[in-house]
């Protein structure tokens, strides 16, 4: 094991680190904006709104996510020149960098998974909590927002945690379309030391780290959510 | 309209090759499978009534697996794998070896795969009451009788969902084998992609395909589920 290489690429890793989190943090909260709407039509309705909901949820799920990061990228990515007005437009600058097109198939990745977990999660809440909700004279916003969404979410906040790592761990996937994040540096360091091993378990070390904060994150909120047992 | 005539136009010429990748992906996913299958239900019993040793090694080795990247473990046991066995076959005389892409692909995605099924078959495993494997012991059943007779046909139901997940999962992490180079479906969908330049169309096949093997899949284990459950009251939903 040869660890000189490290010094010298630490501001890399860092500067991979940050690009990882960004990635990370902001494919969940768009997925996840998403996912809840997603679930919700699909238990609510309209019902032709839910079966499109459903058949989302059904295509990202039922293939590769490096499979849709390409579609999206090298595949819209050639055909969007084509179009002339776009070339002028102020969205060009944005459509010839790699980072948005991963956040777009990553968002759409976390909302299809995340959906299917939150459209169970709404269906599991009592019915009798929501016609109580609504007796109080609750409008249907309210109701969401006061009762139905919290009492979801409290039921499947250990399945997201799940989610969220998986997530995580797809990030790597990135690097194919050259967003260099931890794995992406470690990818550099392999090629340029000629190490095999070393760049791969450092990148795995951050990576446990990352999941281990993820965990206890998780696990906080959970004590902060009051659950059935402490009611 | 465009889009379906240069679509056909890329099937003419490459069909075969994606016929051949959808193969590839198909062996590596079974094989992967049926290798994590087998990890899991000998970890679960490890981690159930093994001794210390084991349980802790059995802990660290699902912990580590759950925690990294696939992308990274791919790589890891990839280059790991295959100059371990070559050192240990010079070491011991023999010429070393080229080993084939499959091979490998099924190993290092087995081991993940055998991760997440130790940690299902023993949830499922735990989950069968007590009070059987007591009255099957009470019955005079040996032990594997006893297994083979009341534990398994009792667990299966429970293990089923999240079995057919992992079957989902794996079909869809043999694309992560194109990073090593392993020509599989992904791998040839790219290539096809950048000969042809027909990105968008090369794409949308692959992801038909790959979507093709993920609704078979549903509709067969549901067939599977219905089977397994019968003569036993339904479970809740969740």
């Amino acid at each position: 094991m040869v660890w000189d290489w490290l010094p010298v690429y630490l501001p890399r890793f860092v500067e991979g680190l940050w690009i990882t989190i960004k990635l990370f943090s902001l494919s969940i909260f768009f997925g996840f904006a998403l996912a809840i709407p997603i679930g919700l039509v699909q238990v609510a309705g309209p019902k032709w709104l839910g079966y499109i909901a459903h058949g989302f949820c059904t295509l990202f799920r039922g293939t590769p996510l490096l499979i849709q990061l390409w579609l999206l990228y090298y595949g819209l990515g050639s055909v969007f020149p084509y179009y002339p007005g776009l070339r002028e437009s102020f969205i060009w600058p944005i459509l010839v960098e790699a980072f948005p097109y991963a956040i777009v198939a990553f968002s759409l990745s976390v909302a299809a998974y995340e959906g299917h977990v939150m459209k169970g999660a709404f269906q599991s809440v009592p019915k009798g909590e929501l016609e109580a909700g609504r007796a109080f004279g609750m409008s249907g916003f309210t109701l969401l927002w006061r009762v139905w969404l919290p009492r979801a979410l409290q039921n499947v906040l250990p399945t997201l945690a799940g989610e969220a790592v998986l997530t995580l761990k797809s990030v790597p996937l990135a690097s194919t379309i050259t967003i260099f994040g931890v794995y992406g540096v470690g990818s550099i360091v392999r090629q340029d030391t000629y190490r095999t091993y070393e760049p791969l378990l450092f990148v795995g070390f951050i990576y446990i780290c990352i999941t281990g904060l993820i965990v206890v994150l998780f696990r906080w909120l959970e004590n902060r959510v009051p659950s059935e047992s402490q009611m | 309209m465009d889009f379906i005539i240069s679509t056909a136009n890329l099937l003419h010429e490459w069909g075969p090759n994606f016929l051949r990748g959808l193969k590839a992906t198909l062996l590596i996913a079974i094989g992967a499978y049926a290798l994590g299958i087998t990890i899991g239900v000998f970890g679960a019993l490890g981690k159930i009534y093994g001794g210390k040793f084991l349980k802790l090694f059995l802990e660290i080795y699902t912990t580590l697996i759950r925690a990294v990247p696939e992308l990274v473990l791919i790589l890891l046991l990839y280059f790991a794998g295959t100059s371990l066995l070559n050192q240990i076959l010079e070491a011991m005389g023999y010429r070393p070896v080229d080993i084939s892409g499959v091979a490998a692909g099924i190993a290092v995605l087995g081991l993940v795969q055998g991760a997440y099924a130790t940690e299902v078959i023993r949830g499922a495993l735990l989950a069968v009451p007590k009070g059987e494997t007591d009255a099957a012991i009470a019955f005079g059943m040996s032990k594997i009788k006893a297994f083979r007779r009341v534990i398994l046909p009792a667990m299966i139901p429970l293990a089923l969902p999240g079995m057919a997940n992992l079957w989902m999962i794996v079909t869809k992490d043999t694309a992560l084998l194109a990073v090593v180079g392993f020509e599989e479906l992904a791998l040839v969908t790219k290539q096809a992609a950048s000969k042809s330049r027909l990105f968008l169309e090369a794409f949308t096949v692959a992801a038909f395909l790959y979507l093709c093997i993920t609704l078979l899949s549903n509709y067969f284990f549901k067939l599977l589920e219905r089977r397994t459950m019968r003569g036993q009251p339904k479970l809740d939903q969740v």
